[in-house]
C-alpha cells in the first residue's frame, strides 16, 4: 500500500494549502469555419466549439470528484478570430464574440480566448477590423478574452500597433466604466505571444496547434509556501531544492489530470503550463512566497532575486514530471489576483517600476494592473512599449494587462469580483511619453534574433 | 479500479465498522487497512477496489461524506492513482 504520511501530505495539499489544478483549457482549431457569409460561419464557430467542448466540464468535474482534487477552471481557446472572420465582409467583429460568448455560456465554461489578432509585423483587413472592434465586443460580452501580439523576438515591435493598443485599452475602459472598466482586465497585449497557453486572459488556439488538443495550467503558491515555510533560515541551496522537489509533486498531478482529461474527451494532450498562478484568497500568494524567504514586503530590495529563485526551481522541479511542458510556465504576478501583491502596493513596496523589472525575470508581464483612468493613451502605449522590448530583447514572452480604471485615482480600488479579485490604482509616471509614441513604424527586430 | 479512502479526526468507537458497512453495501471490497496517528489526528487508511461497486463513484464519495459529517470526521475516497502519481517515479 502506499505510505500513510504521503496519502496525508497530498490530502493537506489539498485541504490546506489550496492546492488545485488551476485550468483545463480546450484549444479548438476554426481553421474551417471561415466563411464569406458571416452568418454562416458564426454558425459553423457555434457548432464546432459546441461538438468538441460539450463534455468539457462535465468530464473536468468527474476528474475532480474521483481524484479529489478541485479543478477551478474549465475554459476554451479558439483560432484567432481575425484570422478566421477575415474572410467575410463584416464591418465589425463583434457578432463573433457575442457567437464566442453564447457557446461559452452554453457549455458552463467561464472564459473563452481567443478573439485575438497577431499584427507583429504589420495589419491585415481582418486585424484592423478585429482590433476596432474589441472595446464593443468585451464590453457587450461576459466571458470573451481577447488578446493582441504586437512583437515577437524574430520581427521586432509594431510601435503602430502599440499605440494603437493605447486607444483601444482606453476605449474599452470606458465602455465599461460602470464596471470599474473591467473590459481592460479581458485584454492582454503580447509580445511573443505562446500558442499553447491555457492561462486567461491570454489564451488562443496558434496556428500551428492541431485541430483540438488538452492544456492544463497548474497551480499552488500555497503549497510552495508550507513547503518553504519549513524550512526557517535554511541557504538557498537547500530552498531551491524544496521548491523544487514540491513543484515536481504538483505538477505530476497536473500531467495525471491532463493524460485522463485527454484519454475521456479523445482529444489529444498538448502541455501542461507550470506556471504558478495566485489568486486573491489568503495563502495563494506568490509574493508570501517571496517574503517567506525574508523579505518584510513583496517590492523589497532581493525580490527580483527571490523571484529568480523561485522562477527557476518550480520550472527544474515541473520539467521532469511532464511529458510536455509548454505554455508561459513561470511565476505570474498579476497584482488584482494576489493577496499578498495588493497588500504590498498600499503598503507602498511595490511600485509599476519594480513590478516592470520582476516582468525581465518571470511571465507574464504587467499584469492585472490598475492605473488611473486620466492615465493618457500614450502613456500606456509607452509603458506596452517598454514591455515589449523585455520580451523581445531576452527572447521571452512578456504582456501588458492594464485597466485605467474610469473615474477613479491613486488611494482609490477597482473591485472586478471573482478570481479577477481587487486591485488598488498605482501611480504612474507624470512625464509624457507622447512624441515618442507618435513616430510610428516598427523597431527593428535585435540582432539576438539572427540565430542562423 | 482501486481507491483510498481516508478517515481523518477524533478517534471514537465504530468508526471502521460504519465505513464498513457502507463499502460492504455497494460491494465495494477493503484490499488493506491501516490506522494510525498523523499530526495528531487520528488516519485510517483503507485501499479498497472498485471494480464490483454498485454505484457510480460520485455517489460513494457523497455516502462517505455524509457519513463523516454525522460523525464529525472527515471522510474522503480518492482514485489511487494521484498518490502514485505525485509520490512514486
Amino acid at each position: 500500500m502506499i505510505n500513510p504520511r504521503e496519502i496525508i501530505e497530498t490530502i493537506h495539499m489539498i485541504e490546506s494549502e489550496n492546492f488545485d489544478i488551476r485550468t483545463i483549457t480546450m484549444g479548438i482549431s476554426l481553421k474551417d469555419c471561415a466563411d464569406p457569409d458571416s452568418k454562416s460561419a458564426r454558425r459553423k464557430i457555434y457548432d464546432k466549439i459546441s461538438f468538441y467542448a460539450e463534455n468539457l466540464v462535465k468530464v473536468g468535474e468527474d476528474i475532480s470528484i474521483e481524484y479529489g482534487i478541485p479543478i477551478i477552471n474549465k475554459r476554451i481557446s479558439v483560432t484567432p478570430i481575425s484570422i478566421i472572420a477575415e474572410s467575410s465582409d463584416d464591418e465589425d467583429y463583434v457578432a463573433y464574440a457575442q457567437t464566442l460568448d453564447k457557446a461559452a455560456h452554453s457549455l458552463g465554461v467561464n472564459f473563452i480566448g481567443g478573439f485575438s489578432a497577431l499584427v507583429q509585423k504589420g495589419y491585415t483587413k481582418g486585424d484592423i477590423r478585429l482590433i476596432a472592434s474589441i472595446p464593443e465586443s468585451l464590453a457587450l460580452t461576459e466571458r470573451v478574452c481577447a488578446s493582441v501580439n504586437i512583437a515577437t523576438t524574430k520581427a521586432g515591435i509594431n510601435m503602430d500597433a502599440v499605440e494603437h493598443m493605447g486607444r483601444i485599452i482606453k476605449e474599452t475602459s470606458q465602455l465599461t466604466k460602470d464596471r470599474d472598466s473591467i473590459g481592460c482586465a479581458k485584454l492582454v497585449v503580447f509580445a511573443n505571444a505562446v500558442e499553447d497557453n491555457p492561462f486567461m486572459a491570454g489564451a488562443f488556439h496558434g496556428l500551428g496547434e492541431p485541430e483540438c488538443v488538452i492544456n492544463v495550467g497548474i497551480s499552488g503558491p500555497g503549497v510552495i509556501m508550507a513547503a518553504i515555510e519549513k524550512e526557517k533560515g535554511a541557504d538557498f541551496d537547500t530552498l531551491a531544492e524544496t521548491i523544487k522537489k514540491t513543484a515536481f509533486k504538483i505538477t505530476r498531478l497536473g500531467q495525471l489530470v491532463a493524460v485522463e482529461a485527454s484519454q475521456r474527451l479523445n482529444v489529444p494532450f498538448g502541455i501542461v503550463d507550470l506556471s504558478l498562478a495566485p489568486t486573491p484568497t489568503i495563502g495563494d500568494s506568490v509574493a508570501r512566497i517571496l517574503e517567506e524567504m525574508g523579505l518584510e514586503s513583496c517590492g523589497a530590495p532581493g525580490t527580483i532575486a527571490a523571484l529568480a529563485l523561485l522562477n527557476d526551481a518550480v520550472k527544474k522541479g515541473g520539467i521532469m514530471a511532464s511529458s510536455h511542458v509548454g505554455g508561459l510556465s513561470g511565476s505570474f504576478i498579476p497584482v488584482s489576483e494576489d493577496e499578498g501583491m495588493m497588500e504590498a502596493v498600499k503598503k507602498g513596496s511595490l511600485t509599476i517600476d519594480k513590478l516592470e523589472a520582476m516582468t525581465c525575470i518571470c511571465s507574464v508581464g504587467l499584469d492585472m494592473i490598475a492605473i488611473p483612468g486620466d492615465t493618457t493613451a500614450e502613456t500606456i502605449s509607452a509603458i506596452i512599449s517598454d514591455e515589449a522590448a523585455i520580451g523581445v530583447m531576452n527572447n521571452k514572452t512578456t504582456a501588458v494587462r492594464i485597466i485605467p480604471v474610469c473615474g477613479k485615482d491613486v488611494g482609490e480600488t477597482a473591485e472586478f469580483g471573482g478570481l479577477l479579485g481587487k486591485a488598488p490604482i498605482m501611480p504612474v509616471s507624470k512625464f509624457s511619453s507622447s512624441e515618442f509614441i507618435r513616430r510610428g513604424g516598427r523597431i527593428p527586430a535585435p540582432i539576438n534574433s539572427l540565430r542562423n | 479500479m482501486k481507491a483510498i479512502v481516508t478517515v481523518i479526526g477524533k478517534d471514537r468507537i465504530g468508526i471502521i465498522a460504519q465505513v464498513s458497512d457502507i463499502l460492504a453495501k455497494n460491494m465495494v471490497n477493503i484490499l488493506d487497512i491501516s490506522q494510525t496517528i498523523l499530526q495528531e489526528n487520528f488516519t485510517m487508511i483503507m485501499l479498497v477496489d472498485l471494480s464490483k461497486m454498485k454505484i457510480s463513484f460520485s455517489e460513494l464519495s457523497k455516502k462517505l461524506d455524509e457519513k463523516g459529517k454525522t460523525l464529525g470526521l472527515q471522510i474522503k475516497v480518492q482514485r489511487d492513482e494521484i498518490f502514485k502519481a505525485m509520490h512514486q517515479v
